[in-house]
């Protein structure tokens, strides 16, 4: 019989994951949601944001306030993006296979500075962790916890609570009848997508924290990142975190309670459990 | 004067013709991208370093040595479709198999199709290569799911205090999971109590509930099945949670981050050479270490150490060197006669190719090593050991 301490680690674990997941999905959901924009480069994103926290946390940054050049950095090139989208009329199935193609291009750059060999960011973060009765609380993983919840509280108030929310999720359901009611569609797009980029950047720093980098590892979070996408809706704030938390706390307790290797099944399951049994919402 | 011209240009492609009749053309790819590319990268360092030097030396036959890689992408599909164009399209003479057991069997297939010779020095699955002109030259063992958690055990029954637990866990990636596979019938055999065996997918992103799941089995020694960073994430998972196991096993671990991590501190792998003595007393190894270092750190690898990987390609270069000089010939049929009947010095040691599969007998060519104050360390066996190093187990 496993123990309490078994379960409450392998909770926290999950919880620690699927936050990860939220962080990651927030963005893509989001442009794809509120833009029609299907940014399979969120994730190659994400991994440049990963590899420039390493580089600048070697010249002395805290990889925290590297932050503050990442974050910017990659809001520009978000909304540039955007720009080169709307520019030629790009639909959302050819996003798809653009963005794709962009991810190849990041990944090549990525492996061209600095090699296919692994790169692993040594913080003194790494070395802290808060204990809670037998519970263990690694500080990289709270970090990314509490940015995935504050990011993800933060847009949802934005969303529904501003006139920038409300005019976006205008323009996303009719953009002709929010344009004739003075929205300016082409500002909030290129806004957005500069946000959602801007987030791809902020996981990088978490993926940086917790993990070894390479550049191939690109590939290895799109599937269960587009699970959470789907399961959290399109264009939630939200949703990617609470899906992700979902999942990432069953693929735990699968781990903890079964066999490791049966943990990759559940993401999916849900996923195909929900198009069955609510098509409606997608 | 325009016939002149016509008669030069003629005679340039005789002679361009002519140079390329008279390189050895040796094909091969490698993972230069992909979830593999970080071991792959180490390989295409080590093979320039020999092919440069061989063509110093006059190359093969008095031949200049052409080598033709390419990028399979980590991908057993199309390595097999780069080993066709290598044989059909380029032409090559000489075939080196790529990196890692898939795309090894891939290219074999393909090698045993057009009867070409094919060298490889990564293919951890003997069972799965029948091919009778197929040379293993990284040192593997015919039974490595026997041999090498038996190598592994004699070193641990010899730590400070040997372990009577064990926790192994491996990932699926085809050769760690087949050799872990059999490390439980070896510790059964040798009375070692299995306190927990877990499996996960090659790939997997959250070592949490496993790292949980070992820290309550509390073994005396962890067994990890892993390959790159897989036993790394797992120790790291260990380390947040608080918990160290007192000896700790990886099977074919990314050296570098391992050796950088505080939770890789005693870490144990395995290996065939590492840059210390005894096997920097060759000179031919000590020379090779000196470049490698110098060229891996100019290629931007964070980890520019001789170890397993570089060696085994090395040995490889070594071994087709050996053969055609032996052979006195390129021909694939004289050249798999040869090595037959002849063993081949190394830098990893003597390969020989006597079992009906080619592979070596046990496995006398592997060594455990150790992670100690961030250095690799050979601790056993005790005569290939560092000077004055031996296993440690806190």
């Amino acid at each position: 019989m496993p123990s309490v301490g078994l379960l409450a680690q392998s909770l926290a674990s999950g919880v620690f994951i699927g936050a990860l997941y939220g962080l990651l999905g927030l963005g893509l959901s989001l442009a794809w949601g509120l833009l029609g924009q299907i940014n399979l480069a969120h994730f190659a994103l994400a991994f440049l944001g990963a590899y420039l926290t390493y580089q600048l946390s070697l010249a002395g940054l805290d990889p925290l306030v590297t932050l503050a050049f990442i974050v910017p950095a990659f809001f520009a090139f978000g909304a540039a993006l955007h720009w080169v989208f709307a520019r030629f009329a790009v639909s959302a199935f050819n996003s798809l296979l653009i963005t794709f193609g962009l991810t190849v291009i990041i990944e090549a750059g990525i492996q061209w500075i600095w090699s296919a060999d692994f790169r692993r960011l040594e913080s003194h973060y790494g070395d802290v962790r808060y204990r809670l009765g037998a519970l263990y609380l690694p500080l990289p993983e709270l970090i990314t916890l509490v940015l995935a919840v504050a990011l993800s509280l933060a847009l949802w108030a934005a969303l529904r609570y501003t006139d920038f929310g409300k005019a976006l999720r205008a323009s996303a359901e009719d953009p002709a009848i929010a344009q004739a009611f003075g929205v300016n569609a082409s500002a909030l797009a290129l806004l957005l997508s500069g946000i959602s980029a801007a987030l791809a950047g902020v996981a990088g720093l978490c993926i940086a924290l917790s993990y070894t980098l390479a550049p191939s590892q690109i590939y290895a979070w799109v599937g269960v990142v587009f699970a959470v996408v789907m399961l959290g809706g399109l264009g939630s704030a939200l949703g990617p975190l609470v899906a992700g938390i979902i999942i990432g706390v069953s693929e735990a307790l699968t781990a903890a309670f079964t066999a490791p290797s049966w943990a990759p099944v559940v993401s999916f399951s849900l996923l195909i459990a929900l198009l069955l049994l609510r098509p409606e919402k997608f | 004067m325009k016939l002149g011209k016509l008669w030069g240009a003629l005679a340039l492609v005789g002679l361009c013709a002519a140079a390329q009749a008279q390189t050895v053309k040796i094909g091969s790819t490698l993972a230069l991208t992909g979830p593999l590319s970080a071991t792959g990268a180490v390989h295409k360092v080590a093979g320039e370093i020999y092919v440069e030097e061989l063509n110093k030396r006059g190359g093969l036959l008095g031949r200049k040595v052409e080598w033709v890689l390419k990028d399979d992408q980590s991908r057993p599909d199309l390595a097999r479709t780069l080993y066709e164009q290598l044989i059909t399209v380029d032409k090559v003479d000489l075939l080196i198999g790529p990196y890692a057991t898939a795309n090894i069997v891939a290219a074999v297939g393909v090698a045993q199709r057009y009867n070409k010779i094919i060298w490889h020095h990564t293919a951890g699955v003997p069972s799965l290569l029948k091919y009778d002109m197929q040379f293993p030259t990284g040192g593997l063992p015919a039974d490595p799911e026997v041999s090498l958690p038996e190598l592994v055990f004699d070193a641990v029954a010899h730590a400070p205090k040997p372990p009577k637990t064990v926790a192994i866990v491996t990932s699926k990636f085809p050769s760690v999971h087949f050799i872990s596979v059999g490390a439980r019938d070896v510790a059964k055999k040798r009375g070692l109590q299995e306190v927990t065996f877990l499996e996960w997918e090659f790939g997997n992103r959250d070592y949490g509930a496993i790292a949980a799941r070992v820290k309550e089995a509390n073994p005396d020694f962890l067994f990890i099945g892993a390959i790159g960073v897989e036993g790394l994430l797992l120790v790291d998972a260990l380390r947040k949670i608080d918990y160290t196991p007192p000896i700790h096993f990886h099977m074919f671990p990314a050296p570098g981050p391992l050796a950088k991590a505080p939770a890789g501190q005693h870490a144990l792998a395995l290996t065939t050479f590492e840059q210390h003595p005894p096997f920097t007393n060759n000179p031919v190894a000590a020379s090779f270490v000196k470049t490698f270092n110098d060229r891996a750190a100019k290629a931007n690898l964070p980890d520019n150490q001789v170890e397993l990987q570089a060696a085994g390609s090395f040995a490889t270069w070594q071994t087709i060197e050996a053969a055609v000089n032996g052979a006195n010939s390129i021909d694939d049929k004289a050249l798999a006669a040869w090595l037959k009947k002849h063993p081949v010095d190394t830098i990893i040691g003597t390969l020989r190719w006597e079992t009906p599969s080619n592979y070596m007998p046990g496995a006398r060519l592997y060594k455990v090593k150790q992670l100690q104050d961030g250095k690799w360390l050979v601790v056993w066996p005790p005569e290939f050991a560092a000077p004055g190093a031996k296993l440690l187990a806190p």
